[in-house]
């Protein structure tokens, strides 16, 4: 079996912070780290691979240092690891990151076929989910979003049912597979890396692909010229005109404090206070 | 934000920014109706809500796309969504569309955009509505914005001006589609206002057919485990919540939060690190990571009001934070705060308004 996992490596949004001055970002000193996100869809290939045999291979698209969020999956198990890196890739959005790794999960299935394809339900920084479903549909894979549980794989049938956290409840699919998966979140927990792991994932020879090697058939499809959304600002939250109205327990009891907090919001929001008194339980 | 702010942006990097001409003729505002078990959900009556200020701006239709089985109330909802706004629905009726799967959603949105040509087409982000814009988005080439919470017409080009937080939320980006169509957005639900239903609004029905067999759909639907407590925690759409953040130090101190909260018959909501922390379910974290909520009371102790719990909660109409620190960034968009110690305020708020329902019950009765 060959699973194919498509991880990005992103800025560890945590430790973000927006100048209070100029609003801007300062990006200095951020680590960069593996989509945590992705590490369920990854952990779950790991655990399908435990039972099933055959191979992970992880897929990254992004610039040449994106090779150590790559090899950090290695150490969890990982086989093997390609990391599709080009200049032209630069300013993709979804359509066009989709189409890049569309291409290259097409070349990988020229060296195995390839069985399922895992992506992470979203990025923390594009937060589009949108890959997923972008690969899935160029390549024409049956497309499960948000599954919380893979319930059976039958390989000698080529089906595969999933549990698929949907509004109000779960769906319960089945399909055939190749398919394309979008993990959620919370619905495993990574393995720790052992010492060897780590000490063969700093060596590991990460592959990397040129637009060519990715089989890239149209340049208009990739990078900012394959992108149809354009970024027309970027700017900061406006404040709102008024501050709070402010009271201190310095200043007054907390007891006057509530009185007069109640009072205000009840005067200023009659239907407010009907809606309690039709609701509250004392 | 004006919209004279909004600039034409250049065109970089070869791309051609230019809508060809084949691409004008498209036109209307759509929005799809996103129903389940017989319900539509809120988020595309919200929508609507949007999509009539930006056909309205534009000088075109709305209308509603709804697929479903044949047994299942399209024309109930479709009636519901001209009370909302729309003028007209798509309606495909096709037993293999019971029952939301990928592939034949897919081909029925995809197929209808084709034929009929809508300039925008509007999606709740739902665990459908991601899933269907994304591959819709890929079939037709063009581009889809996610999770927007500002959508304008740029009046310089005429297109969609989509706004979303960006940089884990730290800022908010605005977004075109300039040279393709239909231009695609996502929308959480609750970010958008409720607009007013009119039921003597009615419109017209547009029947069309999928043109797919159960045999060609290669995924089943084998069964749908309704969640247990579907009701029970429903966050986005309560009317009071209150909600509490680090500030309240302990799980222990975190009760003070249920102890209100039952008073007024609220929901519970927290701030990422208390879900983190283990003192409540994910369900109830509010902000860019959690539930955008729109309540008419929201009550923050303990908060900071960083801006990716402000996105979450600052639609809410009355907002009372309780802080220690005078210089919290929630008191520069609460309208109500009390400077102190939450473990200090909380029970005599609670104990407040308990007396001052208890007063006025006995006095309505
Ligand atoms: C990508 C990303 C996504 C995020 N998504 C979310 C999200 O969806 N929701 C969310 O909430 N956060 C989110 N965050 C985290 C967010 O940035 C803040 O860290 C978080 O909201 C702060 O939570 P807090 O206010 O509970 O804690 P703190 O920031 O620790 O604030 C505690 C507050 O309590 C006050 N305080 C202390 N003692 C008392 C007392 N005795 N009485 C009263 N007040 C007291 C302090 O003055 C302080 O203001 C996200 C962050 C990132 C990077
Ligand atoms: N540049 C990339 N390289 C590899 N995988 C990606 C890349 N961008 C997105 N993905 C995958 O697609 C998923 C959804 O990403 P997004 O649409 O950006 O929220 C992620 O969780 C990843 O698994």
């Amino acid at each position: 079996m060959h699973i194919v996992v498509c991880i990005k490596q992103v800025p560890d949004s945590a430790q973000i912070r927006v100048h209070p001055v100029t609003n801007t970002i300062m990006r200095q000193g951020v680590p960069a780290i593996v989509n945590p996100y992705d590490l369920f869809a990854l952990e779950e290939a790991l655990r399908l691979k435990d039972k099933f045999g055959g191979k992970v291979t992880m897929l990254c698209m992004g610039p040449p240092q994106a090779e150590d969020a790559l090899k950090k999956c290695i150490s969890f198990g990982a086989d093997d690891a390609v990391l599709v890196t080009d200049r032209s890739f630069a300013g993709a959005d979804t359509l066009a990151t989709s189409y890049a790794l569309a291409a290259a999960v097409r070349q990988l299935g020229k060296e195995q076929k390839v069985d399922i394809v895992f992506t992470g339900k979203q990025t923390i920084d594009g937060d589009t989910a949108q890959v997923g479903p972008g690969i899935a549909k160029r390549l024409g894979l049956q497309l499960l979003t948000y599954v919380s549980r893979i319930a059976d794989l039958d390989l000698e049938n080529d089906t595969i049912t999933v549990e698929r956290r949907a509004e109000g409840g779960v769906q319960v699919l089945k399909t055939a597979v190749p398919c394309l998966i979008t993990m959620l979140e919370g619905t495993n927990e990574m393995r720790f890396a052992p010492l060897e792991n780590m000490i063969h994932a700093a060596r590991y020879p990460v592959r990397k692909w040129n637009k060519e090697a990715a089989g890239i058939e149209d340049v208009t499809k990739i990078g900012l010229k394959g992108s149809p959304t354009v970024v027309s600002k970027v700017f900061g939250p406006t404040p709102r005109a008024e501050k709070a109205l402010m009271q201190s327990v310095e200043d007054a009891t907390p007891r006057d404090v509530s009185l007069n907090v109640i009072q205000k919001i009840f005067t200023q929001h009659p239907t407010l206070e009907r809606d309690i008194l039709a609701k509250a339980s004392v | 934000m004006s919209d004279a702010e909004v600039k034409k942006p250049a065109a970089r990097g070869g791309r051609n920014l230019e809508l060809p001409e084949h691409l004008k003729a498209y036109k209307g505002v759509w929005v799809f109706i996103e129903h389940d078990r017989g319900e539509a959900h809120s988020v595309s009556w919200e929508l609507l809500g949007e999509g009539r200020k930006l056909a309205d701006t534009l000088g075109v239709s709305l209308s509603g796309v709804i697929m479903g089985g044949p047994d299942e109330p399209l024309d109930a909802i479709a009636k519901e969504a001209y009370s909302f706004g729309a003028e007209a629905c798509y309606i495909v009726r096709d037993p293999v569309l019971k029952g939301y799967r990928n592939e034949p959603f897919t081909k029925g949105m995809t197929d209808l955009v084709n034929k009929y040509q809508p300039e925008i087409v509007l999606l709740g982000a739902t665990t459908m509505g991601r899933d269907l814009a994304g591959s819709v988005a890929t079939t037709l080439a063009t581009g889809l914005t996610a999770d927007c919470t500002e959508l304008r017409i740029d009046p310089a080009t005429r297109a969609l001006a989509a706004t979303r937080p960006t940089f884990g939320g730290s800022l908010l980006c605005t977004i075109m589609t300039l040279a393709y169509r239909p231009q695609m957005a996502t929308v959480r639900p609750r970010v958008m206002r409720m607009p007013d239903s009119d039921t003597s609004r009615s419109g017209t029905v547009i029947e069309d057919s999928l043109g797919m067999i159960e045999t060609d759909i290669v995924t089943k639907l084998l069964d749908f485990i309704a969640d247990e407590n579907s009701n029970k925690v429903n966050l986005a759409y309560a009317d009071i919540i209150v909600s509490g953040g680090k500030g309240l130090k302990t799980p222990d101190n975190f009760k003070l939060i249920w102890d209100l909260a039952k008073v007024l018959g609220a929901e519970v909501g927290a701030t990422r690190p208390v879900v983190q922390s283990g003192w409540v379910d994910a369900e109830r974290q509010v902000g860019q990571t959690g539930k955008t909520v729109r309540p008419k009371l929201y009550i923050a102790a303990g908060i900071s009001g960083a801006i990716q719990h402000r996105v979450g909660m600052e639609g809410a109409d009355v907002i009372v934070a309780i802080n220690t620190d005078a210089n919290a960034p929630i008191f520069d968009f609460a309208h109500h705060g009390i400077v102190g110690n939450a473990m200090q305020v909380l029970p005599v708020l609670t104990d407040t308004f308990r007396e001052h329902i208890a007063m006025r019950s006995r006095k309505a009765a």
